[in-house]
């Protein structure tokens, strides 16, 4: 039932995609926030990855000087 | 009763912790925004006045809503770790500010590209947008003041007191719209009692809502991972989290 | 021999005042600064005395805000340098006393002197005399406000290399409501409405912040000092 309601909407061209005549404003926003989302879950990732390299590096001289 | 918050201040829980609570914020988060974009985008009758413009609303409020929670987050992280001396205070506080800079971004945005078919402009000068686009500075001061300092203990503290002083503008912005003549419309979800809202509209914009909220959470503790490891490099614990 | 609150508060003040007169240039030159930024916007803009009137109070408070802030990064700066600052903290009278008698001294040599020539450029601004009162009593509000605003940053950016630029973008964001209101003041009674309502809020504003901005302050230097 939701399938064929969906299909519906988006069949029509003044349907879902076209927002009422305010498709330019309304996807731009979802995208930027889409956006901005996948920035700040990479930028975490690249954060945490970046200092496990650097707090390997110190064990790793830490290690080296002991021996 | 105390020993969670005394475990806070420890650096490998704190670590752990985060490790472990990401992906559960994450997929909630997923689960709910999920929810919240098919509800709001599809589901939702538009508006009476405002059409499917409104549908907006389904990422402006969040990230408006969590520019100031991670604001407030920031400042109040940074208050503990300068008063109580817990460090890791200063670790969600240097996680938080990117992030809610993101969101403040994103609510400008967003608030600007609806403004022009509402107001019929891409900004006004008006109470609520001004006082926004300050936080946007705010947040830019705390991270380079954070950065300039070569000792980074000095620099924790010092972006601590900014913070602090900062957070004066939490109100006026929240407030903006009760307390001068603004263009933004007023709160429609806060007021007690009946919300302005019809449930239809008003579900998805609260899943939305709770999903940037669970979202924040799950980001946090992935830079906060990464902030706890660069002031303990020295540490022990370090090699066993590391593996 | 001990010395009293109000006696140490009137020697740094004293001591600051002297210091600043040694150096008379350094104490026009944030003067000579705001003549020449408000020069600037009717030169860039070529627009007749009438039609400057509309803009003048905004390009009056832009420019007093930029010229008290260029002399703001020198607050604590020589004396933490050469150890003055320490010495002062270790006196006995509190570094509270100290940030407090050093931002009045500060504010006396800037804001004061900012408010006394405002009626030159206000003329050169097209403002009609009967609206100098309102501003150069919201000019004395803001000054004074900015003084605490540009002192809590001075504290926090005072080791800092170019300290000076990351003292503007922490400062600026903090003075945007004082602009608002203060612009506003005076934009009021030129147009001779009543601009009752605007000094009030800026007079708050300034309260509140000469209430609790030395706490700040005084927390930012001991961050950077100790």
């Amino acid at each position: 039932m939701t399938g064929t309601l969906l299909l519906s909407m988006g069949a029509s061209s003044m349907g879902f995609w076209a927002m009422g005549g305010y498709a330019r404003f309304v996807w731009p926003c979802f995208a930027f926030a889409g956006l901005v989302l996948a920035w700040n879950w990479w930028s975490a990732r690249r954060y945490h990855a970046a200092a496990r390299v650097r707090a390997a590096r110190t064990l790793a001289m830490a290690a080296s000087e002991q021996s | 009763m105390w020993t969670w918050f005394y475990r806070l201040a420890s650096p490998p829980y704190v670590y752990g912790v985060a490790a472990r609570l990401a992906p559960w914020f994450l997929g909630f988060a997923a689960v709910t925004i999920g929810y919240g974009l098919v509800a709001g985008l599809v589901f939702a009758p538009p508006d009476y006045q405002q059409g499917d413009a409104f549908r907006i609303i389904y990422v402006h409020a969040p990230s408006a809503w969590m520019s100031l929670f991670s604001y407030t987050t920031m400042a109040i992280a940074g208050a503990i770790a300068l008063i109580w001396r817990i460090k890791m205070g200063h670790a969600v506080a240097a996680a938080s500010a990117p992030i809610g800079a993101s969101f403040t971004l994103l609510a400008l945005v967003t608030g600007s590209l609806w403004g022009r078919p509402m107001w019929g402009t891409y900004w006004a000068w008006d109470p609520r947008l001004t006082s926004e686009l300050i936080l946007l500075f705010l947040y830019a001061g705390m991270m380079s003041l954070r950065s300039a300092f070569e000792d980074p203990a000095r620099g924790d503290r010092a972006a601590a007191l900014l913070g602090i002083v900062g957070l004066v503008n939490v109100p006026i912005i929240h407030y903006s719209v009760v307390w001068w003549n603004s263009l933004h419309q007023g709160a429609t979800v806060a007021k007690l009692g009946k919300p302005a809202m019809p449930g239809s509209m008003l579900w998805p914009l609260l899943s939305m809502l709770l999903g940037f909220m669970l979202f924040y959470g799950a980001v946090l503790c992935m830079r906060l991972q990464g902030e706890v490891l660069n002031r303990e490099r020295q540490a022990k614990w370090i090699r066993e989290a590391i593996g | 021999m001990s010395v009293g609150l109000w006696e140490a508060f009137g020697l740094i003040v004293r001591r600051e005042l002297c210091l600043s007169f040694r150096r008379p240039d350094q104490l026009a030159q944030p003067l000579v600064f705001f003549l020449i930024v408000t020069t600037l916007f009717p030169l860039g803009l070529s627009l007749q005395l009438s039609l400057l009137r509309d803009m003048a109070p905004g390009v009056l408070w832009v420019a007093a805000l930029l010229s008290s802030l260029l002399s703001l990064d020198a607050l604590f700066k020589s004396d933490a340098d050469d150890g003055t600052l320490e010495q002062l903290a270790l006196c006995g009278q509190g570094l509270n006393v100290i940030v407090v008698a050093k931002t009045f001294a500060h504010w006396l040599v800037t804001g004061a002197a900012l408010v006394l020539v405002s009626p030159v450029v206000g003329t050169a601004l097209g403002i009609p005399g009967g609206a100098f009162a309102t501003m150069m009593l919201s000019l004395g509000l803001g000054t004074l406000t900015l003084s605490w605003l540009g002192a809590i940053g001075a504290g926090l950016t005072v080791g800092l290399k170019r300290g000076n630029v990351l003292l503007s973008l922490i400062v600026l964001p903090l003075a945007m409501p004082l602009l608002i209101f203060g612009a506003g003041a005076t934009d009021r009674a030129i147009t001779g409405t009543s601009a009752a309502g605007a000094l009030y809020f800026l007079a708050a504003l300034c309260v509140f912040t000469c209430t609790l901005a030395p706490f700040a302050a005084t927390a930012a230097l001991r961050i950077t000092l100790e």
